[in-house]
């Protein structure tokens, strides 16, 4: 197989601004079919902006994002929509609409995009459900659930269409172990079973470890290390090492830039 | 001082060229919408329309009350007050009626319309959707704009309607002004052009209003704050807008 063909998205020298804030400085990442990729990073290094880079949601300064060897860029709006049927996305707090039951979100791809019959509808959208475990939860509205499980419907709406790509924005925040755990398998059943391949931006390195094939780790708008999460937790780099590790000293300041702390609380600082 | 002058107006006109590209986007996907998603358009009618049914109508009946007790106050002064029929039908046919159904329909429907699109923004329903390949302005802005624009020149025609039924009630039943030259002289001096004034001002005022709700929402900042500042813009910059058009509209048909 040669190397076009086995990436399936390859970002080649990415800028991107927001303001005066350079988020990405010349990022070069690939990602592998039928795998699952990592996307790590300290809070604010631009991984959900890279996530809607990468589904076009937002357009890069200077830089190509390609799919399947097409650059996103050029498509249209019939293209780009036909692109993104290809694609299932979880986002973040699960964007669950809010005046449709939990079982008609989870139809709702399926009615907008297919002239399936009812019955057909039913049975897929139970069978989705029932892969998150809410499958008696089908009747409630998205306010009558807690975030964990919001974020499970949302997982089997992504799913409903059998997308190839599935794409989890911090899929394991505000989960409790046990569905952390299923989420977890089913994740990696997904890809194993369905071929789907998977991009997964998180900070759960444990998480990451047990299900991603390959990570990146993000900083300062490049990529900071790559490899497998064994890789990365016996990388040398200091960076990497505060990152996998959870250590407050390191490179990467758990402050933010402020005026020197004794000053300020004695008020000189405004002198 | 003079250069900001500038910068504004020009930010201005920048703002205004992309409403009136929204507008024509929305206008573009209304046909669709109306054929192959009948379903969602009535549901707005219901959610803009039957809901502000209630609150249009206690107006209504209230400012055709006033306009029965106004009109029989002065118009006695000079012996006229059989003509109170005719005075409370052209207030509100030409005026009262449009004008002032357009503004509680941004109070009521308008505010509803533009938090309820900036909280669906702002919860990312509106990517969600995007990342379903739907296109949020096909299934939520069109059809609630439609459902607005339909709701309007009803919601106007009721408030009249009710607004005579107050007349009525407080000039004939209450007052004693003759139930006959009340209808008959309403009957002659009204031409049917002025109804189509009214009935022309109403379509204007719904579009207006429901394209500024949904603009509003569509373009909120996407926190609590923002949602607040685009349902407050719905209602200020709607009553501006349908006065300034009310009294254009007016200058045209005269």
């Amino acid at each position: 197989m040669s190397d076009a063909v086995d990436h399936l998205i390859e970002i080649n020298d990415l800028y991107y601004s927001r303001g005066a804030l350079q988020i990405f400085t010349g990022l070069n990442l690939r990602i592998r079919r039928r795998q699952v990729t990592a996307i790590m990073g300290p809070s604010g290094t631009g991984k959900t902006t890279l996530l809607r880079l990468i589904t076009r949601q937002l357009i890069p300064d200077r830089g190509t994002i390609l799919i399947d060897g097409i650059d996103i860029a050029t498509l249209n709006q019939k293209e780009l929509y036909s692109l993104r049927r290809r694609f299932g996305m979880l986002f973040q707090n699960g964007a669950l609409l809010t005046d449709l039951s939990v079982f008609e979100n989870v139809a709702f791809p399926l009615r907008e995009h297919t002239n399936l019959p009812n019955r057909l509808i039913r049975h897929v959208v139970l069978t989705k459900l029932h892969a998150v475990g809410l499958r008696g939860a089908a009747d409630m509205m998205p306010g009558q659930l807690s975030g964990g499980m919001a974020r499970r419907v949302a997982l089997a709406r992504a799913m409903v269409m059998d997308p190839d790509i599935l794409i989890y924005d911090e899929p394991f925040v505000g989960l409790d172990p046990i569905s952390m755990g299923v989420i977890v398998r089913l994740v990696r059943k997904m890809n194993d079973a369905l071929g789907v391949s998977s991009i997964l931006v998180s900070h759960d390195v444990q998480e990451i470890a047990a299900v991603a094939d390959c990570s990146y780790l993000l900083s300062d708008g490049k990529v900071a290390a790559s490899g497998s999460p064994d890789e990365l937790r016996n990388a040398s780099s200091e960076l990497v090492k505060q990152f996998m590790h959870g250590m407050a000293d390191g490179p990467v300041a758990f402050h933010f830039d402020a005026p020197d702390y004794a000053e300020q609380l004695l008020g000189r600082d405004a002198d | 001082m003079l250069r900001e002058l500038y910068f504004s107006f020009v930010d201005f006109l920048r703002t205004f060229g992309a409403l009136q590209l929204f507008f024509l986007r929305l206008l573009a996907n209304s046909p669709a919408i109306l054929v192959r998603r009948f379903g969602l358009v009535v549901q707005q009618v219901y959610n803009a329309g039957a809901l502000s049914l209630v609150i249009i109508m206690i107006c209504g009946f209230f400012v055709g009350g006033v306009l029965g007790l106004q009109g029989y106050a002065n118009l006695a002064k000079f012996n006229a007050e059989d003509s109170v029929g005719t005075f409370a039908a052209f207030s509100l046919l030409k005026e009262l009626g449009p004008v002032i159904t357009a503004l509680l329909f941004s109070g009521r429907a308008g505010t509803a319309l533009a938090s309820e699109i900036g909280l669906m923004k702002a919860t990312e329903q509106l990517s969600a959707m995007e990342m379903m390949a739907v296109d949020p302005l096909r299934r939520i802005l069109v059809p609630r704009f439609l459902g607005g624009v339909i709701s309007m020149p009803l919601l106007t025609a009721i408030f009249s309607v009710i607004g005579l039924f107050g007349a009525h009630l407080v000039a004939v039943d209450l007052l004693g002004v003759d139930p006959g030259a009340f209808w008959q002289q309403m009957r002659s001096s009204l031409e049917i052009g002025d109804v189509w004034e009214g009935i022309i001002k109403s379509m204007v005022f719904g579009v207006v209003a429901s394209l500024l709700a949904v603009w509003e929402g569509y373009n909120a900042i996407p926190t609590a704050e923002g949602v607040g500042r685009a349902t407050t813009r719905t209602v200020v910059i709607t009553a501006i807008a349908v006065l300034i058009l009310d009294f254009m509209i007016t200058a045209i048909a005269i």
